[in-house]
C-alpha cells in the first residue's frame, strides 16, 4: 500500500515538473524587418533607415504591449488610442493598474513570451535598479531632452512629471493653502494618500511633502511620517487607495497625488481643486524605457518616437502632466500654450529626492510607517 | 519555501527569517491572528446559533432550505466583490451611512474604520457566519432524536440533556469549525486587499508589499519568507483541525 502511495506521489510530481518544464518555452524571436535590419538592436530610427522605414516594421509587427498604464493616469487613454488609430497598431493594455515592480516581474515571468511588455513606465527606483534589462534608444526629439532627464545612451528618458499636490472637493472641505490644514477639525475621515508609501512612488512623495513642510528634507523623511501620524491620531487620515473613482464617488474628498493625477480627477468632478503647497515643493519624473526582450521591438521604437514627438508630449500635457521636452516645445512654440498655462502655479525650488535619499527614506519608512498609522 | 532562504542573488541566507522579527512583520503576524481569531470567535457562535434554528425546523421546510443555500452562497462570497458591496453600503457615501445620518443624525462612518481592522472584521463576519452554519449543521443534524428520548426516559430534563449529552457530542465539532474559520480568514487575502491600502496590517498585505514595492528593492524574498511564516501557522491549525476530525467522527458514526 505505501509502495503505491509513493509510486504514485512520484507520477504525480515528475508530471508536475514536466509540465513546469515545458510552461514557458524560451522563444528567440526573429526580430530581423524585411529590410534586414536587427529592430531589437536599433538604437535610433536612422538604423531602420528613417521613420517611413521604423513605421513599416513596427506595421509588420502589427502589436505593442504596454502594461501598467491607467487610462486615468496622464491622460494615457487618449495617447494609446491616438498610437492606435495613426499607425493602425493594436495596443495590448495589461494590468493598468500594477506598480512599477510589477511591469519588472511581468517582463522576467513572461519573457520570451509574445505577451512580455513591450515597454515600461517606471518611478525612479525601480527603474535605475533595472537598467540591464532596458534596450539604448534615442529618438529623434533625443537632444531636445534636457540631460538630466537622460541617460547619454538612451536607455532609460524621463517622460512626464510634476509635482505633489492636494487636491481637494472644495464643496466638501474648505479651502487648503498648507499642508498644515489638513489637521483641521473639517477633515475628519476625509484625507487620502495615493496608495501606501512603503510600496508606491506617488506616496512615498507625498510624505516626503509633509516633511518638507514640517521641518525635514530629502534627507530627513521623518518628520513626514510624524505628521501623518498625527493626522491619523486627528481622525483625519483615510486608510482608502484613492483613485478617479473614489473621487468622483466622494469617499475621497481630499487626496495627497501628483498635480496632473488631480487635473484629471477634476474633468470629472466640478468642484476640485488642486493646490501645489508653496512650503513643500517636491517634483517627481517618471522614467520611460524599451523592455530589451521586448516582443515587438519595432512597435516599441515607434511607440518611443511618438511619446517624445510634439503630438505624443501635448497629449500628455492635455493630461496634466509635465512633459519632458515641455520648456523647449514652449519656446519653438509647438507647445499647446493654454494647457501649458493652465498648469497649477508652483513658486520656490522643488525638490527632487535623489536615488539614495529615496533608498535611505524607503528604509526608514518600512520600519516606521505602520507603526505610524496605526 | 527555498526562496525564504536566499538573498536576492540566490545565496543562501537567514537573513530573511530575521526580516520577520521586525516591528512591522511581528505586528502584521499579529494583526492577522487577531483578524482571523475574532472573526472566527464571531462566525463560530452566531453561525452556530444559526445553524440550530435552522436545524430545529422541519427538514422540508422552506425557510430552512433557503438559509442553507444563502449560506452555502455567502460563505463563497469574498474577495473583491464582497469588499465593493460594503463600501456601497456603509462607506462614506454608502446608502446606510446616508440614511443614517439623514433620518437619525448617526454617523456610522466614523473616521474611516471601515478601511482599517476593525472593518475587515465587519466584512470577514460576512462570509464566515454562513460558512459556520454550512460545517456546524450536519453536526446538529448528527444528534439522534433516539439519543434525547434515552436521556428524558432516564429522567433528564432538557437541561441535563444539553449538558451531559449534546454539548460534549457537539464540543470537537465546534472547536474543529472554529479553527477551520481561523484557516480561512487567516488566509483570505482579495477583500482586504481593496479595503486597506495603508500601513499592511495582515501578513498577507504584508506579503503583497514585499513583492510589489517600487520603493523598497529587493524584497521578493522576504515575501517567501512571510509566506513560509503563514504555512507554518496554517499547518499547525491543520493539524489541529484533523485531530478533532478524527475525535469527532467516533462519536458520529
Amino acid at each position: 500500500m505505501n509502495t503505491r502511495k509513493t509510486l504514485v506521489s512520484l507520477t504525480a510530481l515528475a508530471t508536475l515538473m514536466s509540465v513546469a518544464a515545458c510552461a514557458a518555452p524560451e522563444k528567440k524571436a526573429d526580430t530581423t524587418t524585411e529590410s534586414g535590419v536587427d529592430a531589437a538592436t536599433a538604437t535610433s530610427a536612422e538604423d531602420f533607415g528613417g521613420m517611413d522605414e521604423l513605421v513599416k516594421a513596427a506595421q509588420d509587427e502589427g502589436e505593442l504591449n504596454v502594461i501598467a498604464l491607467p487610462p486615468d493616469w496622464a491622460n494615457y487613454a487618449e495617447i494609446i488610442s491616438t498610437f492606435e488609430d495613426k499607425y493602425d497598431i493594436d495596443v495590448n493594455s495589461d494590468q493598468p493598474d500594477a506598480a512599477s515592480q510589477d511591469e519588472i516581474n511581468a517582463a522576467n515571468d513572461l519573457k520570451g513570451t509574445d505577451r512580455a511588455p513591450d515597454v515600461f513606465d517606471l518611478g525612479q527606483s525601480v527603474a535605475l535598479a533595472n537598467t540591464d534589462m532596458f534596450a539604448p534608444y534615442k529618438v529623434e526629439t533625443f537632444d531636445d531632452i534636457p540631460a538630466d532627464f537622460k541617460d547619454a545612451d538612451g536607455t532609460w528618458v524621463n517622460d512626464y512629471g510634476g509635482y505633489m499636490s492636494i487636491g481637494y472637493d472644495s464643496s466638501k472641505v474648505p479651502d487648503v493653502t498648507s499642508v498644515q490644514d489638513l489637521l483641521g477639525p473639517d477633515f475628519k475621515g476625509k484625507v487620502a494618500l495615493n496608495g501606501d508609501p512603503t510600496q508606491a512612488g506617488a506616496a512615498f512623495s507625498g510624505v516626503m511633502m509633509a516633511a518638507i513642510a514640517n521641518g525635514g528634507s530629502a534627507d530627513d523623511i521623518a518628520p513626514g511620517v510624524d505628521f501623518f501620524a498625527e493626522l491619523k491620531k486627528a481622525g483625519n487620515f483615510l486608510t482608502v487607495d484613492p483613485d478617479s473613482g473614489t473621487i468622483e464617488q466622494g469617499t475621497t474628498p481630499v487626496v495627497i497625488d501628483w498635480d496632473y493625477l488631480g487635473s484629471a480627477a477634476a474633468a470629472n468632478v466640478d468642484t476640485w481643486k488642486t493646490v501645489v503647497p508653496e512650503e513643500a515643493v517636491v517634483a517627481g519624473y517618471y522614467f520611460q524605457a524599451i523592455n530589451a526582450d521586448a516582443p515587438h521591438p519595432a512597435a516599441a521604437r515607434l511607440w518611443q518616437e511618438f511619446l517624445y514627438s510634439d503630438e505624443g508630449q501635448n497629449l500628455w500635457l492635455k493630461g496634466g502632466a509635465r512633459p519632458v521636452r515641455g520648456d523647449q516645445m514652449a519656446e519653438d512654440g509647438t507647445i499647446d500654450a493654454d494647457l501649458w498655462d493652465a498648469l497649477p502655479e508652483v513658486t520656490g525650488d522643488p525638490v527632487i529626492p535623489t536615488d539614495d535619499q529615496t533608498t535611505t527614506a524607503g528604509e526608514y519608512l518600512a520600519a516606521n510607517w505602520s507603526k505610524a498609522i496605526r | 519555501m527555498v526562496g525564504a532562504f536566499q538573498d536576492g542573488d540566490g545565496r543562501p541566507t537567514l537573513g530573511n527569517l530575521d526580516a520577520l522579527t521586525s516591528d512591522a512583520a511581528l505586528s502584521a503576524l499579529k494583526g492577522s491572528l487577531v483578524l482571523s481569531a475574532t472573526t472566527a470567535l464571531i462566525g463560530a457562535a452566531l453561525g452556530a446559533l444559526l445553524a440550530y434554528l435552522v436545524v430545529s425546523l422541519p427538514s422540508q421546510s422552506l425557510l430552512r432550505r433557503t438559509t442553507l443555500a444563502i449560506s452555502g452562497v455567502l460563505a463563497q462570497f469574498g474577495g473583491v466583490v464582497l469588499a465593493f458591496a460594503w463600501i456601497a453600503t456603509i462607506g462614506s457615501v454608502g446608502i446606510v451611512t446616508k440614511a443614517m445620518s439623514d433620518v437619525l443624525g448617526v454617523d456610522i462612518y466614523g473616521s474611516g474604520w471601515l478601511f482599517d481592522l476593525p472593518g475587515l472584521v465587519v466584512v470577514y463576519a460576512y462570509f464566515q457566519i454562513p460558512l459556520m452554519v454550512i460545517v456546524f449543521a450536519p453536526a446538529f443534524e448528527g444528534l439522534r432524536p433516539q439519543w434525547r428520548e434515552a436521556a428524558v426516559n432516564l429522567g433528564a430534563s432538557t437541561w441535563d440533556y444539553w449538558r451531559h449529552v449534546a454539548l460534549p457530542l457537539l464540543t470537537p465539532a465546534f472547536l474543529g469549525a472554529l479553527l477551520l474559520l481561523f484557516a480561512n480568514a487567516f488566509a483570505a487575502y482579495a477583500t482586504a486587499a481593496v479595503l486597506v491600502s495603508q500601513g499592511q496590517p495582515i501578513v498577507p498585505l504584508l506579503i503583497r508589499q514585499a513583492i510589489t514595492s517600487e520603493v523598497l528593492l529587493g524584497q521578493a524574498n522576504v515575501g517567501f519568507a512571510l509566506a513560509l511564516e503563514m504555512i507554518v501557522v496554517v499547518t499547525i491549525v491543520m493539524v489541529a483541525y484533523n485531530l478533532l476530525l478524527k475525535r469527532t467522527s467516533r462519536w458520529m458514526r
